[in-house]
């Protein structure tokens, strides 16, 4: 089966070849790659998903790669989806699970797209690839570029948390820190692209790139016993993840892998420091105003994201809602669900939590409603953030008789 | 002011444009629409507003965190416009 035929604007429908173009010549709108779903519908099922590989691409028929290619896998995808009791009694949600997307081969949800996106950059014959990320990007880009021997330019801001930096050279691409935000970055990026020498993950190859998102959705869906969440809490940065993920659910209905309509309600959760996404909502307007990042939530500081427009849409369109959270309660939020659940998450897990405990307690959750909160990336990327705040809480000398002593003190005993 | 790839056609395949004696960005438009009136719609919509997936930056900086088309020019400033639907 061919790559998809053809990519269609998003605003105005006129349609383009499969090539490496991501924006509408004509309105500048993103383009989404067009699929058969009738014939789609005809070979994908229950069965053969699950006959397939234990990673994203047992889903491949709603990918946008040749289903014989070459794939570019490190085992992206098949992550847990954890039900958490214990997190739900704190929050007062009785239904509660997290998608534990730390557990991806370079421990962020961007493997999924990368996997694609490298996928389509090697069928069409780049052997340069490259990136603007926050971080969680550039360590999966260089991490698959590896894999496949591609050369890679991952372009991230400079002051970005050191973990991520090391995490991704130790690949042994090209890093270039750039002085600025990631919207500077970002810029960069797009005027390099212009030049269609190199595959850019999330400039030329965005229309492929952000299609693997859509695997998150198909992996609750079928983890739930073939069916979609009452609820989804996704944490926003350009908004594309959010997107996609409703566009898995409605994929996945059209295709009649599930058998009802997704009803889900998708809500978005943002940093206090970087709310452009959940401002337009709670002001109830589809303009996005960019803002000017600050926050430690470093993979989610995008002040001008690319799908906001569509992100607000969907929230709106299922009757979401979205919350923002400050920095003090996005660490609360990270210890939170360490310790309730055994799982260590990023600054932006910690917004996800974070936003959940809000919406928790503005009633967005019924009783037995299903609520999947989206834990996106792994807490050792952003291990700044919990300085001087978690520590040893006993420090002794080392005899017995000194630490009977102190167990005392602390009533371990009891 | 740098013209993208995907708007040539409109420029008849010129890459930059000089422009003289446009103090603002709204006077800078105003005198692109008249020599290439095609390419100014895109730019900007029917209430003259920039439109939701057109960036356009001053230096490095997005004009919307800057005055919007009341953003000031002075001579040798380069303006650079990018499609807004990437990264992330």
């Amino acid at each position: 089966m061919a790559r998809v035929e053809k990519l269609e604007c998003r605003e105005c429908g006129r349609t383009y070849e499969a090539a490496a173009i991501y924006v509408c010549d004509f309105c500048f709108a993103p383009l989404e790659p067009v699929y058969d779903y009738g014939s789609i519908a005809d070979r994908m099922t229950r069965e053969t998903i699950q006959a397939g590989p234990q990673s994203i691409w047992r889903y491949v028929d709603l990918l946008p790669v040749d289903s014989e290619t070459d794939r570019i896998d490190i085992g992206a995808g098949l992550t847990p989806l954890l039900k958490c009791p214990r997190l739900g009694a704190e929050l007062g949600i009785d239904n509660l699970y997290i998608k534990n997307d730390t557990a991806n081969p370079t421990h962020s949800f961007k493997d999924r797209v990368v996997s694609v996106a490298l996928t389509v950059a090697r069928e069409m014959g780049f052997n340069t690839v490259a990136c603007a990320s926050t971080g969680n990007l550039a360590n999966a880009v260089a991490a698959h570029a590896a894999r496949a021997g591609l050369r890679s330019f991952v372009f991230i801001p400079a002051n970005l948390e050191q973990n991520k930096i090391l995490t991704t050279a130790v690949y042994g691409g090209n890093v270039i820190a750039v002085d600025g935000n990631y919207d500077h970055v970002n810029k960069l990026c797009s005027e390099i692209a212009q030049k269609g020498e190199w595959g850019f993950v999330n400039v030329n190859l965005r229309p492929y790139y952000s299609e693997g998102s859509k695997t998150l959705a198909f992996e609750v869906a079928e983890q739930l016993g073939w069916q979609a969440p009452d609820h989804v809490v996704v944490p926003v940065a350009s908004g594309s993840l959010l997107t996609k993920f409703r566009k898995g659910l409605e994929e996945f209905y059209k295709v009649g892998i599930t058998d009802a309509a997704p009803h889900t309600k998708v809500h978005a959760a943002q940093a206090l420091g970087c709310n452009p996404v959940v401002t337009a909502i709670k002001a109830g307007v589809d303009t996005i105003r960019p803002v000017r990042p600050d926050t430690i939530a470093k993979s989610l500081a995008i002040g001008n994201p690319a799908d906001g427009y569509y992100a607000v849409s969907a929230v709106n369109d299922t009757g979401g809602m979205g919350e923002d959270v400050t920095d003090e309660e996005i660490v609360s939020a990270i210890r939170l669900l360490a310790s309730t659940e055994g799982v260590f998450a990023e600054t932006a897990g910690g917004v996800t939590i974070g936003a959940l405990k809000k919406m928790a307690e503005r009633g967005a959750f019924k009783p037995g409603e299903s609520v999947v909160a989206l834990i996106t990336g792994m807490g050792l990327k952003t291990a700044e953030a919990l300085t001087g705040r978690v520590g040893p809480n006993v420090h002794i000398s080392g005899d017995l008789e000194k630490f009977e002593e102190e167990m005392r003190l602390l009533s371990a005993y009891e | 002011m740098k013209v993208p790839t995907q708007l040539r056609t409109l420029t008849g395949g010129q890459a930059e444009l000089s422009v003289d004696g446009a103090s603002d960005m709204r006077q800078l438009l105003g005198k692109i629409k008249l020599e290439h009136p095609d390419l100014a719609d895109r730019l900007l919509d029917e209430k003259g507003e920039i439109r939701r997936f057109v960036n356009i930056y001053v230096g490095d900086e997005d004009v919307r965190f800057l005055d919007g088309l009341n953003t000031p020019l002075a001579s040798g400033n380069l303006v650079s416009i990018l499609p807004a639907v990437a990264g992330g």
